[in-house]
């Protein structure tokens, strides 16, 4: 594969958004405010979206938003800014043994989650799914044929975190 | 449409669609700044600003025509918005030395973003060539998620200038939009059920139908239907709320919280705030419109077939109305636009701001299950619908409509105690105090 073959502008178009994305993956932990780090993480998410968009994967996309970067990243600047959490320099630390452990089992784990994702898209030829595959209606009817207990498993598990959470907050139920 | 444009390359037709569709939001702006004024002061008896643009003809000139001279020529204020325009620029632009310099500069464009990226998947004309932006099969799940962005720009905005009503500010909008999305999305997720897609397009198809599906010659737009009006309403609030404006616009709540989160910004950034939203005041009340009130269609009626069944004048009317409703659609989907504004301004000059207890019950206590209750209704309705005529089993089609009318009664029955809560005294909370009386001598 020579290089003009590579620069499709469907490959500009990914690799602006995949650096937007990755460059915020770096900046949520590079960031010492946890501000910033949330809306790096905000950045992420929402890039990842346009991803999916480009895989013509609009459902999982607007999946993604409504429920990362519209939802629970909400929850995360609500409470970053409800603690006023700043800049906090304590927890920075230089020339810590414990940063190269953590580097090392990092670079592992990447290791091991690339070698697992990457080597069945090795084979891959075709780049976008076919039609009607990720749409509304096929989303729908698997979730409520093919994994209709794991889904309502879920939805029990998150009801019972609803009835603990009222359980702990409120004092006279 | 011509077949040129849709030869053309696909990012070309996709600028000239974008183009359609934001510069006439852009435009409208400041007119329907003007317009808020002057409705507002018509509202509370004031007369608002009528000065701007008013033409004083010289007594003397050649060059002003007899009949003009010395006249004054009245345009109703129409330029003010231009010449508050001019005014915030030439503004002195204040920077607090204490802020967060880059999300102080960044938060005003994040507030505009969702503002005009709503309208992504709103279709204003029945021209399918041209709009809307994008037909995609998410089309109403796209409004949601952009309107649950909106949230982003207050929160910055109210963190990054570092002052604390500011910040309360922005707390109460990340806490009130994400309240009122739920019941947002409820509200439109019986029309979703009800229509079976989640287009746009499709819904407006959807409301062309013949009205409860027995008189051929009305459109049955989904206000017509009892689950449209109860899920419209529920909308509608849910809309207000998400748009900050009276009587919940409790992150900027004036009496409070100064200017709650853009106290901190002067000059032209403290105007893209507005001009998002009203931007967004302008594409939610399209949304509105094509959900609820039948989209770009000119009157719930179907022309085509009261041209074919109606007595010979009747139907050349009926004829040229249909023509009328095609080509002119646009302008019946912006009168709609406009009607809906006019009733947000109606309902800001109408109620007072709500306390932030009474904000957070209304959405979670009482728009929330009532909109569950409605969707509820919605899908028993379909399998009601569904047992009679495509299973054919009267018995089990007979156990589903009496399981409806219960939920049916149910519903009744909240929104009743809602109204009745409503509109009843406050229940005040009743506190008593037990006097301690260290010596004894004193008798309560």
């Amino acid at each position: 594969m020579n290089t003009s073959e590579l620069l499709t502008p469907n490959m500009g178009v990914f690799a602006l958004l995949g650096g937007i994305a990755a460059f915020g993956a770096v900046g949520v932990v590079a960031f010492n405010n946890a501000t910033r780090s949330a809306l790096c993480l905000v950045l992420t998410f929402f890039t990842l979206a346009f991803l999916y968009f480009t895989l013509t994967a609009e459902m999982i996309g607007i999946l993604q938003i409504v429920v990362y970067t519209g939802a629970i990243m909400v929850l995360f600047l609500f409470v970053i800014m409800l603690l006023n959490l700043g800049a906090l320099k304590s927890l920075f630390e230089d020339r810590d043994p414990k940063m190269l452990i953590g580097g090392v089992l990092g670079l592992g784990m990447a290791a091991l989650l690339g070698s697992q994702v990457l080597a069945p898209m090795a084979k891959v030829t075709q780049m976008r799914a076919p039609e009607g595959i990720g749409s509304p209606q096929s989303v729908g009817y698997s979730l409520f044929s093919t994994y209709l207990y794991p889904f309502e498993i879920a939805s029990v598990l998150l009801l019972l975190g609803i009835v603990g959470s009222i359980l702990l907050a409120k004092r006279r139920i | 449409m011509a077949q040129w444009f849709l030869d053309l390359h696909p990012a070309w037709q996709a600028l000239v669609r974008v183009l359609l569709f934001l510069l006439p939001v852009l435009m409208l702006v400041p007119g329907l700044i003007w317009w808020e004024r002057r409705l507002l002061s018509w509202m509370q008896d004031r007369i608002g600003p009528n000065r701007v643009a008013t033409i004083t003809w010289s007594k003397t000139s050649k060059m002003v025509p007899g009949f003009l001279r010395g006249k004054k020529t009245k345009l109703f204020g129409l330029l003010q918005p231009i010449a508050d325009g001019v005014k915030l620029f030439f503004k002195e632009d204040v920077t607090p030395s204490a802020s967060d310099r880059f999300l102080y500069f960044v938060a005003p464009g994040i507030a505009l973003f969702p503002a005009f990226a709503l309208g992504g998947t709103l279709p204003w004309a029945p021209w399918r060539s041209l709009t809307p932006i994008a037909d995609v099969n998410i089309g109403i799940l796209y409004v949601l998620a952009i309107s649950s962005l909106g949230v982003y720009g207050v929160v910055l905005a109210g963190y990054s200038g570092n002052n604390k009503y500011s910040l309360m500010g922005g707390l109460r909008a990340s806490a009130q939009l994400i309240s009122y999305e739920l019941a947002m999305g409820m509200s439109l997720a019986c029309i979703v059920l009800a229509t079976g897609s989640l287009k746009m397009t499709d819904m407006i198809k959807a409301q062309e139908g013949a009205f409860w599906g027995a008189l051929p010659w009305a459109q049955n737009w989904f206000v017509f239907t009892p689950y449209g009006f109860v899920a419209m309403v529920v909308f509608m609030i849910c809309m207000v709320a998400e748009t900050n404006r009276a009587p919940f616009d409790l992150p900027e709540a004036e009496n409070e919280l100064i200017a709650g989160y853009h106290t901190e910004y002067s000059s032209m950034k403290f105007a893209v705030f507005f001009m998002g939203e009203y931007a967004a005041m302008f594409v939610f009340s399209g949304v509105l419109a094509s959900v609820f009130f039948g989209g770009y269609n000119m009157a719930p009626f179907n022309w085509d077939y009261i041209a074919q069944n109606a007595p010979p004048f009747w139907a050349g009317v009926a004829g040229f109305l249909g023509k009328m409703n095609y080509w002119l659609a646009p302008l019946w989907f912006i009168g709609k636009i406009a009607f809906f504004i006019s009733v947000y301004i109606w309902i800001r000059a109408t109620l007072p701001r709500l306390r932030y207890d009474q904000l957070m019950s209304l959405g979670w206590k009482s728009l929330l299950p009532l909109a569950t209750f409605n969707f509820i209704i919605v899908a028993a309705w379909i399998l009601v619908n569904r047992l009679v005529t495509e299973q054919r089993s009267p018995l089990a089609g007979t156990i589903a409509g009496f399981g409806l009318w219960v939920v049916a009664g149910i519903l009744a029955y909240s929104i009743w105690r809602i109204v009745k809560r409503a509109s009843a005294e406050p229940e005040l909370e009743v506190r008593t105090i037990k006097m301690v009386d260290p010596v004894g001598e004193a008798t309560v």
